[in-house]
């Protein structure tokens, strides 16, 4: 017997039709997209190149998708075995988010049939940060895909090749930690080549490991997250007891963080600008708000064994991070033609945007309700 | 064995950690780009430009680019107000009217209060330009010889980092084409060819934008920045050292400042101006080094000869192996192959 099992049961539920809904409605935008042009859709402007399809859909998509790179550096790094439950389906949660932003990328691409230049030896430009992002983004998709084949090996009963793929995982699992350490810190460098037109409260030469750090603590956040909204949704008992150590790892990660944040902050004297009381000083204290909200709640030992508040934990470090990103490169930016460029996403990317989650989580239901992902439940 | 695996891991994040957060630059830049030999540009005198637009309709022509209508749509011309999809050039104009929304009829030239002063906006052909760095697919690319940094749409992905990299807001998608493309000026590196002035340079009936050898130019600037207000100057026109009939008029006041010798490592278009910079739109408050050195620095740094990745590989590699051989050894007694 697996220690983990398919949920099995219907398909085609309620939830499950909603957002189905919610994905053909961002079909039609798309449609729209790939008739008209991205004017036709979105709100970006000669002054605002970048919205929230690169920023949310990529950028967010993918530190969400870092949950299968967080707890494989957890459990085969640190040889913390006890989470060892949360393995799969923390790389499922990867596999979509990564999938999902890669299928992002092509929806933004302005000339996406020329998509195939970033792999041609006479165009590729080695010392575009770009070009590296891609490429990892690239191969950690298909390192996730071996890293997730052992559930779908499993259910259809090939014993066999599951036998000599566990052979060289340590190989494939190593790769899974090389790669996301190295594009969710460059998504941060991908920033710095903007210079002043991004604030000082956000630009500065600690951005590499500011994202990769944020993106490793949004990857803790979304386990538990994932683990409760499954717990509830799916009628699963509860694994307590692991969550609440993780909530630990999650705590220490964030104070690392928050000190090395204003430790630059103060060594650039750019703090000052924090309190200038423009849109960038409200959005710089709701983003840092958001990633002291779970120390507070988390510090006493006696809260980690709460469901609501380690969930609630989560959730404000997943938006902490995700305003991080949205701050950095949105928020932040401030073109240098000056006051005339102003940007909110559109209904038409929102939706895209909501699609594109939608379509994860029905897959994430489809893929848990078929496959063996899911920790079986210990009664 | 934990204990110390955790203090080596603790001591490479504070190792990167400590090289970044050196907050001088010097600590990962990359050696700033030198200007190419047979750098060509141009110098644009905002005192001797006389707002006639002449360039703009001079550049769509050269280029083939199509008009475009700002506001009121039953205008009959072209007025683009801002660089765009459909025009790479663009004369802009700075006022200062002690009582705004008054017709005054004595605002005065290339004067900063009371006063307008005519900009020319377009790509300045950085010396080391943040489009360039920023492209994955050499798309935008700077001509070893020339310095012209020409943009390869056939090679583009249309992914907008140059549009967003870019400290002067030069380069445009056509977000409204289904099949848009990057769009800015290249210099007319298909005139200059063919022996041709760019078409902006040909047409200026003043001088005011003078094609010529960067080198050259900086000296023609410095020139004119040396002599007196007032003293009489010979301006040439069109090719600076051409033999086309040049035009004689007083120094005017300039701000004794020379825009693009050294901001952001430097451009190949140079600025000179009666009002300071900052009011014609172009971004004074910048390093004199281009951000790409930061930028690549850093990604020089950890990625050299890709040394950092191989040892964090193997490193990965023989703890994963390590902390993965006992479940293995337990799962294949009880039968099972886990995906550990």
């Amino acid at each position: 017997m697996s220690e983990h099992a398919a949920l099995g049961g219907k398909i085609l539920t309620k939830p499950f039709m909603f957002f189905a809904v919610l994905f053909m409605i961002a079909l039609a935008f798309l449609a729209v997209r790939f008739i008209f042009g991205l004017g036709a859709v979105t709100n970006l402007s000669d002054g605002y190149p970048w919205g929230i399809w690169i920023v949310i859909d990529v950028m967010v998509g993918t530190a969400f998708g870092c949950a299968g790179y967080a707890v494989a550096l957890l459990v085969y790094v640190l040889n913390k075995g006890q989470y060892h439950p949360l393995v799969r389906s923390a790389v499922l949660a990867g596999l979509f988010g990564y999938m999902l932003g890669g299928m992002a990328v092509m929806i933004d691409l302005g000339r996406y049939w020329q998509f195939y230049t970033l792999m041609w030896p006479g165009f590729i430009h080695l010392n575009s940060v770009m070009l590296e992002v891609a490429w990892c983004v690239m191969a950690y998709i298909g390192v996730l895909m071996v890293e997730f084949a052992p559930a779908v090996l499993e259910r259809f009963g090939l014993k066999n090749v599951q036998q000599k793929l566990s052979k060289v995982m340590f190989l494939v699992i190593a790769v899974g930690i090389l790669l996301p350490t190295m594009h969710q810190s460059s998504l941060g460098t991908m920033a710095v080549v903007a210079g002043n037109q991004i604030s000082a409260l956000w630009q500065t030469q600690l951005l590499p490991p500011l994202f990769l750090i944020s993106a490793l603590l949004m990857g803790y956040a979304i386990v538990p997250f994932e683990s409760l909204l499954a717990s509830m949704g799916l009628s699963r008992p509860l694994e307590t007891d692991l969550l609440a150590k993780l909530t630990k790892v999650m705590l220490v990660v964030t104070g690392f963080y928050l000190v090395l944040r204003f430790g630059d902050l103060l060594m650039r004297g750019a703090l000052g600008l924090a309190f200038v009381g423009d849109l960038d000083s409200i959005m710089f204290w709701i983003e840092n708000a958001l990633f002291v909200i779970p120390i507070l709640l988390l510090a006493k030992q006696s809260n980690r064994n709460h469901p609501r508040l380690i969930f609630l934990s989560a959730v404000s470090l997943l938006l902490a991070g995700s305003i991080y990103r949205i701050n950095t490169y949105i928020v932040g930016y401030h073109p240098v033609a000056g006051g005339t460029w102003h940007y909110f996403p559109s209904v038409g990317e929102i939706m895209v945007t909501v699609g594109i989650f939608s379509l994860e989580v029905m897959l994430y239901l489809l893929v848990v309700k078929t496959l063996p992902v899911l920790h079986r439940a210990s009664t | 064995m934990a204990l110390n695996r955790r203090d080596f891991l603790k001591m490479s994040a504070a190792g990167v950690g400590g090289a970044l957060c050196a907050n001088n630059a010097q600590a990962v830049q990359r050696e700033p780009k030198k200007l190419p030999p047979e750098a060509v540009g141009m110098l644009y005198d905002s005192t001797l430009c006389i707002g006639c637009k002449a360039c703009m309709s001079a550049c769509k022509e050269a280029n083939g680019m199509p008009p475009e209508q700002t506001g009121e749509t039953d205008i009959m011309w072209d007025t683009p107000i801002e660089l765009s999809g459909k025009t790479l050039n663009v004369i802009k104009v700075y006022r200062d009217e002690a009582e705004p929304g008054t017709t005054q009829v004595s605002l005065e030239k290339d004067q900063a209060q009371n006063g307008f002063a005519f900009m020319k906006r377009h790509c300045l052909h950085c010396v080391d330009p943040s489009c360039v760095s920023a492209c994955p697919v050499s798309a935008m690319v700077k001509d070893p010889l020339t310095g012209i940094v020409e943009h390869h749409a056939n090679r583009c992905i249309g992914c907008r980092y140059c549009v967003y990299s870019c400290p002067f807001g030069v380069p445009k998608y056509e977000l409204n084409e289904a099949f848009g493309q990057i769009q800015k000026c290249q210099f007319c590196a298909h005139l200059q060819a063919k022996g041709q002035l760019p078409a902006c340079c040909d047409v200026c009936p003043t001088g005011a934008t003078l094609f010529g050898k960067v080198e050259d130019l900086k000296k023609e600037a410095e020139q004119r920045l040396a002599k007196q207000p007032g003293e009489r100057y010979v301006f040439p026109r069109g090719i600076l050292g051409g033999d086309r009939p040049p035009h004689e008029a007083a120094i005017p006041k300039y701000n004794q400042d020379l825009y693009g010798d050294n901001e952001l490592g430097g451009t190949q278009i140079l600025y000179m101006a009666g009002v300071t910079f900052d009011k014609l739109g172009l971004p004074t408050n910048v390093p004199d080094f281009g951000y790409p050195t930061i930028s690549e620095g850093i990604q020089h740094m950890l990625y050299k000869w890709m040394i950092a990745p191989a040892v964090l590989l193997t490193g990965l590699a023989y703890v994963v192996h390590r902390n993965t051989k006992k479940s293995h050894e337990a799962e294949d007694e009880s039968g099972e192959g886990g995906e550990s």
